[in-house]
């Protein structure tokens, strides 16, 4: 196998762009594999062996940063991603009884996707403290969320 | 006339509706051909109150919450705009008794300027540390934060001078400056507060700094559970590079210091220095082993000062004003002011600037009003998920790093997490391994095994398995976890679990600690 560039590899634009953009930077991984999601939704496996070959680290290096890290993935994640907060600001006000509530209204399961394409991921912390619970829907905060709130924000994320 | 109004910027106003209202008052004024100049301010702190309107009269700003999407056709019928009388009217802000009681220092400007005006931030005292600190040598820097005593208010509480004396001491030309931004604590959100509403004050704290020990280059590590100060932040970087303050050539000065944001990937333990410096190098967030110290053999392997959000924030004071200015705030070794966050189950949680020394009593009741569930505080998490629970026996103690560190507690970044009567503190003990095993680096065999251990061991004892056996063992596991492990993570999970288990053993089916005279007397160390 060869690391060099191939334009026929999926994703091919989208990693040499990250490339370009965060290769040479010192400590130049993190923001590389960022950009990578960002462009694709999730790090191709088949873009290790390029992004390795140009910061010149062995292959499981790069393997290992990404499984390091609870942000990055090498699936896509289904079309929203809900980051539900189970620390311990949030346990004081109902975050556990929210988990499950959550669990059953979407008929998953943390770190898995719904039917629906709504992924379920726990999280420790959205800094949103005195406004528990909290939770992160695509990058947005909500905070003080009901059940009922939950459930009114995921009908806007079932519509198709 | 036009009339400003400030509708915050800030994620926890966002996160309950900022957005929405920030709208509804442009449409509503574009309707009714209002002329209004919004201004999206940083959050003044009062979180239960968010979104917390303003509104800039002749008397002064007048406040308005929380408000809703739906209150601000009301809000314009009572004539808001020159202080109308409306149900969600509170007054002037500045006289909010919550807000009025404060001593705010590092927060002096926070949700009372436009985050990302540079003249603004000019015209409220901004600027004015940097430009002395360009007048000062490098050693007399680094003296002024000395006599300032001023500690690390990441957590370990290290004086921010000597480490900066150490950095400037160190030999070698390229030296860094790293700002730990990676707020993982459950129930401590100042960090974020201070990027969102106070942008200009963290990078003239860290120019300041660079000044101190002769670095050119900077960075922010930011977690990525904040995209919101991220967006601030970076939009303050370039801000304040368009205004001469960072870049090239800084006020004229022929000194330079740049300044890169970067974002961390979700992983608690980067909140760890060595692990944080590990991450800015691209590499798994592994803690190291120390020593060397950063501030030998930092990032890239050269002298580097890292200090957190507030610490650098807290720089720019003590430039303008003098050592001695921040210094007579506090008490004992304990110098300034701290910036508390009251989270959780508290019925006015935000945030509150004093000075060391303020009961946790005070802040409790006196600030945060007790629980938001009407119930009784039965227990209080103080300094994040490494932290010890207290039971009601210690809300006297005074907020003061010494004064927590004797009851077998620490101060931490600040953060306060109340818990209602209808808490099970078995369980909060077993999260306590369960986040431990979760975000473990792995490198260390306490911390990694461990914490995996003492979920087990906790879960036989919640089931009565042996039960005494199996609480002489976990004492014995936090023992070795205590005094075994490379870092912090596994060497204060401890905390949280002992003092959860010594001032709550009815909740692990043990009996109740004994009250002499009152529930709760007896002292137990965990």
């Amino acid at each position: 196998m060869s690391g060099a560039s191939n334009p026929s590899t999926p994703h091919h634009a989208a990693v040499e762009d990250a490339i370009a953009l965060h290769a040479a930077r010192p400590g130049g991984l993190m923001p590389l594999l960022h950009a990578v999601q960002e462009r694709v939704g999730f790090i191709p496996p088949e873009a290790l062996l390029r992004i390795a070959e140009v910061l010149n680290i062995s292959r499981a290096e790069v393997h290992g940063v990404i499984t390091f890290y609870h942000d990055f993935r090498t699936a896509p994640p289904g079309r929203h991603v809900v980051k539900l907060c189970r620390a311990e600001a949030c346990q004081s006000m109902g975050a556990e009884a929210l988990a499950q509530h959550a669990q059953a209204r979407l008929a998953t399961q943390f770190h898995h996707t719904s039917a629906d394409g709504i992924r379920l991921e726990p999280v420790y912390c959205l800094g949103d403290c005195a406004c528990s619970p909290a939770m992160m829907i695509d990058g947005r905060l909500y905070g003080r969320v009901t059940p009922e709130r939950f459930d009114r924000l995921m009908e806007t994320l079932e519509q198709p | 006339m036009t009339v400003t109004v400030y509708v915050p910027r800030d994620a926890a106003a966002l996160s309950v509706g900022a957005q929405e209202v920030a709208q509804a008052i442009a449409r509503m004024a574009a309707a009714r051909n209002d002329d209004i100049r919004l201004v999206r301010n940083g959050s003044r702190g009062l979180l239960w109150l968010e979104p917390l309107v303003e509104v800039d009269t002749t008397a002064g700003r007048i406040a308005y919450g929380p408000v809703a999407p739906e209150d601000v056709a009301g809000l314009f019928q009572a004539d808001f705009l020159s202080g109308g009388a409306h149900g969600r009217r509170l007054g002037l802000t500045e006289d909010i008794p919550y807000l009025k009681r404060q001593e705010r220092l590092t927060f002096a400007r926070v949700g009372l300027t436009d985050p990302l005006s540079t003249l603004d931030y000019e015209a409220h005292g901004g600027w004015r540390g940097l430009r002395s600190a360009l007048a000062l040598g490098s050693a007399e820097i680094v003296e002024t934060v000395v006599q300032s005593g001023l500690r690390g208010r990441g957590g370990a509480a290290f004086p921010a001078g000597i480490k900066w004396r150490t950095v400037l001491n160190a030999p070698g030309k390229l030296k860094y400056v790293v700002c730990n931004a990676d707020e993982g604590d459950s129930g401590t959100f100042s960090d974020r507060m201070i990027m969102e509403g106070d942008p200009l004050v963290l990078i003239e704290g860290m120019t300041i700094s660079a000044l101190a020990v002769g670095a050119t280059q900077g960075y922010v590590y930011l977690r990525s559970e904040y995209p919101d100060a991220e967006r601030t932040f970076e939009a303050a970087i370039a801000a304040a590079q368009q205004g001469g303050y960072l870049g090239e050539d800084i006020l004229g000065s022929g000194r330079s210091f740049h300044l890169e944001l970067r974002r961390g990937a979700g992983a608690y333990i980067c909140g760890e220095e060595t692990a944080m410096l590990e991450s800015l190098e691209g590499k798994r967030g592994m803690v190291r082993f120390k020593p060397p110290l950063p501030a030998i053999e930092g990032l890239f392997g050269k002298p580097t000062v890292i200090n957190n959000v507030i610490t650098f924030a807290s720089v720019p004071i003590i430039l303008d004003k003098g050592a001695k200015y921040y210094a007579d705030f506090g008490m004992g070794r304990s110098r300034g002011t701290l910036p508390f966050q009251l989270a959780g189950n508290i019925r006015h949680g935000g945030l509150v600037e004093k000075a060391f020394g303020i009961t946790l009593r005070e802040l409790l009741y006196d600030y945060g009003g007790g629980c938001a569930s009407g119930r009784p505080i039965r227990a209080v998490q103080v300094g994040g998920p490494l932290g010890a629970y207290l039971p009601q026996s210690q809300f006297d103690t005074p907020l003061d790093y010494e004064a927590f560190a004797a009851i077998g507690g620490m101060l931490g970044h600040g953060g306060v997490v109340v818990f209602d009567d209808t808490v099970d503190m078995a369980h909060m003990a077993r999260y306590a391994m369960e986040f431990c095993a979760i975000e473990s680096c792995g490198k260390c065999t306490p911390c990694r095994i461990g914490s995996t251990r003492g979920v087990e061991v906790i879960d036989r004892v919640r089931q009565g398995e042996r039960r005494e056996d199996n609480v002489e063992l976990l004492r014995d596991l936090c023992d070795t976890m205590l005094h075994g492990s490379l870092c912090a993570m596994g060497g204060m999970t401890p905390f949280p679990v002992l003092s959860a288990l010594s001032h709550f053993p009815e909740d692990f089916g043990l009996p109740p600690v004994p009250t002499a005279g009152g529930r709760g007397v007896t002292q137990v160390k965990a």
